[in-house]
């Protein structure tokens, strides 16, 4: 797939907006990335648009050992949104290094590999793994994983366990790798998890993971999903993202955050980096068009360039602060839209 | 390669139970061969409907006064379906393909036996237009649950040497199922291979029966879809490889055609546990 040539949507000229972002020391030409789960390892959507374009691929959270998935039915449409429950299958991380990771390096690609497992040393060989690896930009923690030496209680519900999973994996990963942890959304206090991640070492956090639901078909009577329940993403969780992006924000001002939950839009991801991130991630919007997080990247810029922002880190926040401290230039003054010779 | 275009609705017509629709996709109709599919985009900009709609492709015309056009037929199931029927034309509409893995075609010329349920006759007929090309006997076995609910029967007549018809409630061709018919067929036509698109539990018998012959098949099946493009994980099936090893394979780039004798036919929709990194428990997210 890689000496594909054909692309049939060229690139467009990007506004004069500085849109790098550094997450933990990492800097990254724009802060549009892929989600995990929803690019497998990039190639596929390499087909659609420059991979390298974008701030960063996240794969599909890999695993130690080969996965098969869980029974389908996999995924239900709901209203602006869809559950999955996939089961994390996957190859493994030694097939993942050989045929995937490497893809992604030989390809020029920034590869954010996020790793998920039943068990603390699960984790902490899986980091071990990926030392030295060329192509690796960040490592993303799925810690919305069932603890399988505790009762399949999930690690991202359990400020200590999710503490002891960033701190092995930061432990056992290169010093200019950062480690980010990925939060789930289904907790009373996401700032109490995020700070006991930070504490134990994580880098900067990812915001939000899915969120656990259900749907029930009324003509089998029955549930729809192979798995029972199933994550929610996209756009009908995008509200819950922001407020958890907001709150994490707040209660840590210096901590990097890679937002995502229903980005659609480059206006959505304005959304996202106001409330505090300093990137995003385009998910289950890529389902609908493949071509998705250029398409967002692309809207963002000239979203910035009309609300007359030329850099990026600017913003990461703004909406924390009180309005009058930043009187944005109004982005469709009346009569803009009007024909010129009229 | 597949590729993503804005397109343009040039026609819609009935057929039947069905709606035959033309889109002007420039791209997609040079790449495209028989069993490969195409996915849409429903509802427009603001729909809540994220995930697109996957068709088998019917015909394409790689130039014509509007450039290159492709075709399908469908059945109006949900909301996604009953949108797409409102189309008219000039619409806009976002196809993406062609996608999946086509039929195989064999090397010399033989004789074919297609069987199509429903709707899914319209990738067979292309592929019966390339098998006579290829010097090939084309027999059709088309069955559907009533006389409104057959596609492509005229077509059918012209390309094949035989068409046998079957409908469940008796309204066209003999009362029953194509899997009622087909060992006749496949006895006196000495089919050398089956191909055969429709619902799974046809598929299926189409497949039990070539198999008891001694017949290898290939067969398109519909697993539900999320991305149509290889990246989500929701259309997969237990499908043994090369190997011999079973792997829960993504239908959408692996598939949709496969081979019958590969498809783990007692297994679809469960993951068995001899297949690769299974088990796996129920619950949770993704
Ligand atoms: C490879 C392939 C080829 C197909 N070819 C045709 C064709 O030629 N003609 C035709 O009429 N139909 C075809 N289908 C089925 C068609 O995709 C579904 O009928 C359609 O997606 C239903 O959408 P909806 O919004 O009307 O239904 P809804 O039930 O509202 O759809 C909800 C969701 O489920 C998915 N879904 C529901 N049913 C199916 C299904 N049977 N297969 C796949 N996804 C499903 C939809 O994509 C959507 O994401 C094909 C499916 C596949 C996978
Ligand atoms: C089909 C699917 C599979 C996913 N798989 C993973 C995964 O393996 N690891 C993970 O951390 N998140 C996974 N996610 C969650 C997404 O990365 C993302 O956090 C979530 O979907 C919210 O973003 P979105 O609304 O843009 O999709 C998955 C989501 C979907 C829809
Ligand atoms: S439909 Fe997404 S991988 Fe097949």
């Amino acid at each position: 797939m890689s000496e594909l040539t054909l692309r049939p949507r060229e690139t467009p000229q990007l506004p004069a907006v500085d849109l790098s972002t550094t997450l933990a020391g990492v800097r990254f030409p724009n802060p549009v990335f892929t989600a995990s789960g929803c690019a497998a390892a990039g190639q596929e959507l390499d087909q659609f648009f420059d991979v390298t374009a974008i701030g960063g691929v996240v794969t599909k959270s890999i695993m130690l050992a080969a996965r098969s998935g869980r029974a389908t039915p996999r995924m239900a449409e709901t209203p602006s949104g869809m559950l999955n429950s996939i089961g994390l299958q996957g190859p493994g991380i030694e097939a993942f290094l050989d045929k995937d990771l490497s893809w992604l390096a030989g390809r020029g690609a920034r590869a954010v590999v996020s790793i998920a497992g039943g068990s603390v040393e699960d984790y902490a060989k899986l980091a071990m793994k990926l030392r030295g690896r060329p192509g690796l930009s960040m490592v993303e923690v799925n810690i919305s994983c069932p603890n399988v030496e505790d009762r399949g209680q999930v690690f991202a519900c359990d400020p200590a366990a999710a503490a002891a999973v960033v701190s092995a994996v930061r432990r056992n990963t290169d010093k200019g790798v950062p480690v980010f942890a990925k939060l789930s959304p289904d907790v009373t206090d996401i700032a109490l998890i995020a700070r006991s991640v930070v504490d134990a070492g994580a880098d900067g956090l990812s915001v939000i993971n899915t969120l656990l639901g259900m749907a029930i078909d009324t003509t089998t009577m029955r549930p729809v999903l192979g798995g029972v329940t199933g994550g929610l993403s996209g756009p009908a969780i995008r509200p819950i993202a922001v407020r958890c992006v907001w709150q994490c924000h707040a209660a840590l001002p210096d901590v990097p955050i890679l937002g995502m939950g229903g980005i659609r839009t480059g206006l959505d991801a304005l959304e996202f980096l106001l409330a505090g991130a300093s990137a995003v991630s385009v998910g289950t919007t890529v389902f609908g068009d493949p071509t998705a997080p250029v398409r967002v990247l692309h809207e963002l810029a000239h979203a910035l360039a009309e609300r007359g922002i030329d850099r990026l880190s600017d913003i990461v926040g703004l909406a924390h602060q009180p309005a009058q401290k930043y009187v944005p230039q109004d982005p469709d003054p009346v009569g803009d839209d009007l024909p010129e010779e009229s | 390669m597949p590729v993503q275009v804005q397109g343009e609705v040039l026609s819609i017509r009935k057929v039947g139970a069905y709606n035959a629709m033309t889109v002007v996709a420039p791209g997609i109709a040079e790449l495209t061969k028989p069993g490969h599919f195409v996915a849409l985009q429903v509802g427009g900009p603001e729909s809540s409907m994220l995930l697109r709609r996957a068709f088998a492709i019917y015909d394409v015309k790689e130039r014509g006064v509007y450039g290159g056009t492709v075709e399908f037929v469908f059945s109006v199931h949900g909301k996604g379906t009953a949108w797409l029927a409102t189309r008219r034309p000039q619409d806009k509409v976002d196809v993406v393909g062609p996608l999946g893995k086509p039929f195989r075609l064999p090397t010399q010329p033989v004789n074919a036996t297609l069987v199509g349920g429903g709707y899914g006759s319209a990738p067979l007929l292309p592929l019966a237009n390339a098998l006579r090309e290829r010097g090939s006997r084309v027999d059709f076995v088309l069955g559907a649950g009533s006389a409104d609910r057959l596609f492509g029967t005229l077509d059918a007549k012209r390309i094949g040497s035989s068409l046998s018809v079957t409908t469940d409630d008796g309204s066209a061709g003999e009362r029953g199922r194509v899997s009622d018919v087909l060992p006749d067929v496949l006895d006196r036509t000495r089919a050398d291979v089956v191909y055969a698109c429709g619902p799974m539990a046809m598929l299926r018998a189409v497949h039990d029966l070539a198999a008891a012959r001694g017949i290898p098949s290939q067969v398109a099946v519909e697993e539900s879809m999320a991305c149509g493009v290889g990246v989500c994980m929701t259309c997969v099936l237990p499908v043994v490889g090369d190997d011999g090893i079973s792997r829960m394979v993504r239908s959408c780039v692996e598939g949709p055609v496969f081979l019958g004798e590969r498809v783990r036919w007692d297994d679809v929709g469960t993951v068995p546990e001899d297949v690769l990194g299974a088990p796996v428990s129920t619950g949770g997210g993704h």
